[in-house]
């Protein structure tokens, strides 16, 4: 856990909502596990107090960037948005846990919806590197909000679904016929809470493994606020530094 | 080089800046980033006889210049405290304040028993506004003669330097501070954070789960500084002051309210380090404004 600046060396805006921050790290990087996630301090808005919790999305260790997949939502994200080349970006990181890898004969599935498929770069990263086998599974609303499939395709099999059919499989990701197969052992998951609801749902109904990376407010991203607590079989705990991944067995969410 | 120790009534402290508790965890927290030890004093997260879960997320809201918290006191309880982070923190070259808190009079003299018996605690802040509670924290400390009560019983059994945490959600807090020194508190921290709202207008539901909450941060700031300046005013024991600290300027201010030392809270947040500029800052302040000592500066407000 550290404190420092980064440069903004690109600004990529991928689609009407979506943007990339590719940060270079004063020195060396230290090693950054998928999951984790950066405190992101906004400078150049007014009306924006605390940091920003935001996934690492990808990390070049050659050349020490550090990137973050961000969608513009408030007026922090907005404020991220017109940063430019050159700005100096002071994060706290890296933060909290990482998911938890499976034996090399089990298969993986991994599910991300709108924003939430920025850790799993980085995780079918990892997952590649080790040899283990996974597919992904991204959800889109539709077609102009997909993000980087091509980079993702890189790193395995890549089935998109889109709310409207415009592109890949038509509905709802929970609706995809390889989510509710026996193709897969675990399923790593990360987007909106009732997509995640609804996938950690079909994962207790096939007795699979399966984890979610929570996306709670946060003011500090350190364990000192306790503000960010979600309640779990061992009580509130902070999602910063407890999680943000958790195996939905911990989770209170059993409707 | 300006000589920062302060003397908090009999309490030498390296430096008049502490850390407010709730904002650095038990200390541990903060050790990636700063020397725990070069603070003036750590103020440990409030303690309760009991273990407590808190409040039901969502538990925060971000406002204009500060935010709302409604934590409610989630902690451990002070037996978990002595047996897990007690011996670790007791190895800091610092003063060591416990944050005390109870729903009755009873639960403080137990709580405030038990911390006699630690040799490297040396106060305690005798927590009567926490506003997130629904028994105890602030019923305690916005009704006269409850706040009377309970510190007259706690000083029965006090033996470490006695701070009083103040809640501005009352008229006169003036008063407050009056009864705290009369009945023997050997100084007054403040403010505690103000009660506040956050509405969401898309839902029309309340941000925070408990509809209300905390205010800190700098929003809150020209309330704190109004509200040292009238205590110290009103008595002869320190003040703490607190209340939106984000720099050694913000701190600076306190102290010339009439503040012998400061406690930094919710920047703590934003910045992890901000005590230790805080200690920086406020030295170069002395230096360029010819105070060879800090506790010169308290109280020399010009008007």
């Amino acid at each position: 856990m550290r404190i420092e600046d980064f440069e903004l060396k690109s600004n990529r805006r991928l689609t009407r909502d979506y943007f990339v921050l590719d940060l270079l790290s004063p020195g060396k990087l230290p090693d950054i596990m998928p999951g984790q996630f950066v405190q992101f301090r906004v400078d150049s808005a007014r009306d924006v107090f605390l940091r920003r919790p935001i996934s690492v999305y990808d990390v070049d260790y050659e050349k020490n960037i550090l990137s973050l997949l961000i969608k513009e939502v408030g007026s922090g994200t907005k404020a991220m948005a017109r940063l430019e080349k050159g700005a100096r970006v002071n994060i706290i990181y890296p933060l909290g846990n990482t998911f938890t890898l499976g034996p090399e004969d089990e298969r993986s599935l991994l599910v991300g919806g709108g924003v939430g498929v920025a850790p799993l770069l980085l995780l079918a990263k990892v997952l590649k590197s080790k040899s283990l086998k996974f597919k992904i599974l991204l959800g889109y609303q539709s077609a102009e909000n997909i993000i980087e499939e091509e980079r993702f395709s890189q790193m395995g099999e890549v089935l998109i679904t889109t709310d409207d059919g415009s592109y890949g499989y038509k509905g709802l990701i929970t609706a995809h016929p390889e989510l509710n197969s026996d193709n897969y052992d675990r399923i790593y998951c990360c987007g909106p809470e009732p997509m995640m609801r609804a996938v950690a749902d079909i994962a207790r109904s096939g007795e699979k493994f399966c984890e979610v990376s929570l996306e709670n407010m946060m003011a500090c991203g350190y364990g000192v606020c306790l503000c960010c607590v979600v309640d779990t079989v061992r009580g509130n705990v902070c999602t910063c530094t407890e999680g943000p991944v958790f195996n939905i067995n911990e989770l209170k969410w059993q409707t | 080089m300006a000589d920062l120790k302060v003397n908090i009534g009999g309490l030498l402290l390296k430096n008049p800046v502490m850390t407010a508790s709730g904002t650095c965890g038990f200390g541990p927290e903060m050790e990636p980033f700063i020397d725990v030890s070069s603070l003036g004093a750590l103020v440990v997260k409030g303690t309760t006889l009991e273990k407590r879960e808190g409040n039901p997320y969502p538990r925060m809201a971000e406002t204009p210049s500060g935010m709302l918290n409604s934590v409610g006191l989630q902690n451990k309880g002070i037996e978990y405290f002595i047996k897990n982070t007690y011996p670790h923190i007791r190895q800091y070259d610092t003063r060591i304040i416990i944050n005390v808190n109870g729903s009755t009079v009873e639960e403080y003299v137990r709580l405030t028993e038990m911390i006699n018996d630690l040799d490297d605690i040396d106060g305690i802040e005798l927590n009567i506004s926490c506003p997130n509670v629904k028994m105890g924290g602030m019923a305690f400390g916005t009704h006269l003669p409850t706040t009377e009560k309970v510190i007259r019983e706690v000083k029965k059994v006090c033996k470490k330097h006695f701070m009083v945490k103040l809640s501005p959600n009352i008229t006169n807090v003036a008063d407050f501070a009056r009864v705290a020194e009369s009945e023997g508190a050997d100084s007054v921290s403040l403010i505690n954070t103000l009660l506040g709202m956050a509405v969401n207008a898309e839902t029309r539901k309340p941000v925070i789960s408990t509809v209300t909450g905390g205010l800190s941060g700098p929003a809150v700031k020209p309330v704190a500084l109004r509200m040292v300046w009238q205590v110290s005013k009103a008595v002869k024991i320190p003040v703490i002051g607190m209340g939106g600290i984000m720099n050694a300027t913000d701190a600076a201010e306190f102290m010339i309210a009439g503040a012998a030392a400061v406690q930094v809270g919710t920047a703590m947040f934003i910045n992890p380090t901000v005590a230790m500029d805080i200690i920086n800052g406020l030295n170069e302040y002395l230096d360029n404004n010819n105070f060879s000592k800090a506790s010169d500066l308290t109280g020399t407000l010009i008007h």
